[in-house]
């Protein structure tokens, strides 16, 4: 694909000026790092706090006659319980297909206020499925909105609050929960703000009109400590928080039970059902899957990458990681990985083929280090 | 002044007598961003021209090193294992890879010098 055919971003012309280097992702031309590089960029977030421009992502605002109604539509493709998602809040869910594979992750937020509207953020690369899913069985009664024209940033790390606060001090930012989404006014622009993100630390996503993204961005960036961070330590970032990556982690033949995302599924939903694969769901649940997503540290200092079998001497090929790279924060090389669920206890041995070397290697818990959301 | 010779690739490898120093360019540790690991080659090793000698890798992704010349290697540099960040702060200096006994001093025909090399960088982009 030439470079004429990637979209941009709100933001594009401000990361080529920032002196970002470029490359394709998901039809994007998206920023991998800024000059102070992949490594120093991560750091930098989990030290003060990184702006990422996140606007690839799609954004869609779904509306019907009242939050109930809304829900029950929402909960025969996802199993989270949409239902007693409370106003102000937000829940991170899976499209799922009829064999419980997942079809895209997502979030779904509720704004203060609302009966009968929610805001969906899904994955760049999986927005025209996602939406055309949701069009072609959207009843007449309700509407579904793409927001093409939205940008979404993320402010990412220890000094976030305090430095969204600055631009915003009567919103009420820095007592917002993790997971609490509402709309603010935030260096003079109109955004509807949440506290989540991608990195395991404290942070906001902000989705904005495109048209002031570049001024709100600068705003950010002006102030002290905020540096922005491009794709590349945004992938080291989630990494090490032990979260997903769709595509890689979690896709259309891997199930929520199994990806270790079953906290997801609130207990209603596990027992009323009516989500697609519910009943592959609920025998997961109740005998364990065969093989489930772990994370893993090899012994040395190779790095294992995507795609490297994962091996033991009594078993041949026990799986293969999903997600490896180095750890900056870590200070080490970090995995994770599928394995036949016998393998998956805490401290279990166990063999990678890195370029036709086996290198030790061992489970560990997830994340790879800690997270810090704020709880209130 | 040093004979340094570089492949399209961007390893270089100077010339120190029979000998020659094998590493990666500047160009390429800034392709290749932060380095957090690199495993050269085993000493004894025969190289062949070409052939995928060393790896080198960032957080993001792992590169091959290929054998600019024929030979054997006679030494690595050990500190890259402890400090791989040595490859992006001085990649022809402390960042050298491995060392090899020249097999064929024809083989350095087939490589660009420093200003074969400045020019070939201004063809990419």
């Amino acid at each position: 694909m030439g470079a004429d055919a990637l979209s941009k971003t709100p933001l594009h012309a401000l990361h080529v000026a920032l002196g970002a280097r470029m490359a394709p992702f998901a039809g994007y031309d998206m920023p991998i790092n800024y000059p102070a590089g992949v490594l120093a960029e991560h750091l930098h977030t989990r030290k003060e706090a990184g702006l990422f421009d996140v606007s690839h992502m799609g954004q869609a605002v779904i509306e019907g006659p009242d939050h109930a109604t809304l829900a029950a539509f929402l909960e025969r493709l996802c199993p989270a319980d949409i239902l007693n998602l409370a106003q102000g809040r937000q829940r991170y869910t899976q499209f799922l297909n009829e064999r419980a594979g997942i079809i895209d992750d997502l979030m779904i937020a509720r704004p203060p206020g609302a009966d009968g509207a929610l805001r969906l953020v899904v994955n760049a690369a999986r927005k025209a499925v996602d939406f055309a899913l949701l069009a072609e069985r959207l009843p007449k009664a309700m509407r579904l909105t793409p927001l093409a024209d939205a940008a979404l940033i993320a402010l990412q790390g220890p000094r976030a609050a305090d430095t969204l606060v600055r631009l915003a001090p009567r919103e009420g930012l820095e007592t917002m929960p993790f997971m609490s989404a509402k709309p603010a006014r935030v260096a003079g622009v109109e955004t509807f703000v949440s506290r989540s993100g991608y990195t395991g630390e404290d942070g906001y996503e902000a989705s904005l009109p495109a048209g002031q993204a570049e001024t709100f961005v600068q705003a950010i960036l002006s102030q002290p400590g905020v540096a922005p961070v491009g794709l590349g330590a945004r992938d080291s970032l989630r990494l090490e928080a032990g979260l997903c990556l769709y595509g890689h982690d979690i896709d259309e033949t891997t199930d929520p039970v199994e990806a270790g995302l079953s906290w997801s599924i609130q207990k209603r939903r596990r027992i009323e059902g009516g989500f697609p694969g519910a009943e592959r769901i609920a025998y997961a649940l109740a005998n364990g899957p065969a093989r489930l997503r772990v994370g893993i540290r090899p012994d040395g200092r190779a790095p294992a990458r995507e795609g490297a079998e994962i091996v033991v001497p009594a078993g041949g090929k026990i799986g293969a990681v999903t997600s490896g790279g180095f750890g900056p924060s870590v200070g080490a090389p970090i995995a994770m990985g599928y394995v036949e669920r016998s393998y998956a206890g805490m401290g279990t041995t166990m063999n990678l083929l890195v370029r036709g070397k086996l290198l030790g290697a061992r489970v560990v818990p997830l994340p790879f280090f800690p997270h810090h959301y704020y709880r209130g | 002044m040093a004979d340094v010779r570089y492949t399209k690739d961007h390893e270089y490898v100077r010339i120190e007598g029979d000998e020659g120093v094998v590493g990666v360019s500047d160009y390429a540790q800034k392709q290749l961003g932060d380095v957090v690991f690199a495993e050269p080659p085993a000493v004894g090793r025969k190289l062949k021209a070409g052939e995928a000698a060393a790896v080198v890798e960032s957080v993001k992704a792992a590169s091959d090193v290929f054998a600019p010349v024929s030979g054997e290697v006679v030494a690595i540099n050990s500190d890259v294992d402890s400090s791989p960040g040595i490859i992006n702060e001085d990649p022809l200096g402390r960042g050298w890879l491995f060392r090899i006994k020249l097999e064929n001093r024809d083989d350095l025909s087939m490589l660009m010098d420093e200003a074969a090399y400045a020019d070939y960088l201004k063809t990419l982009d």
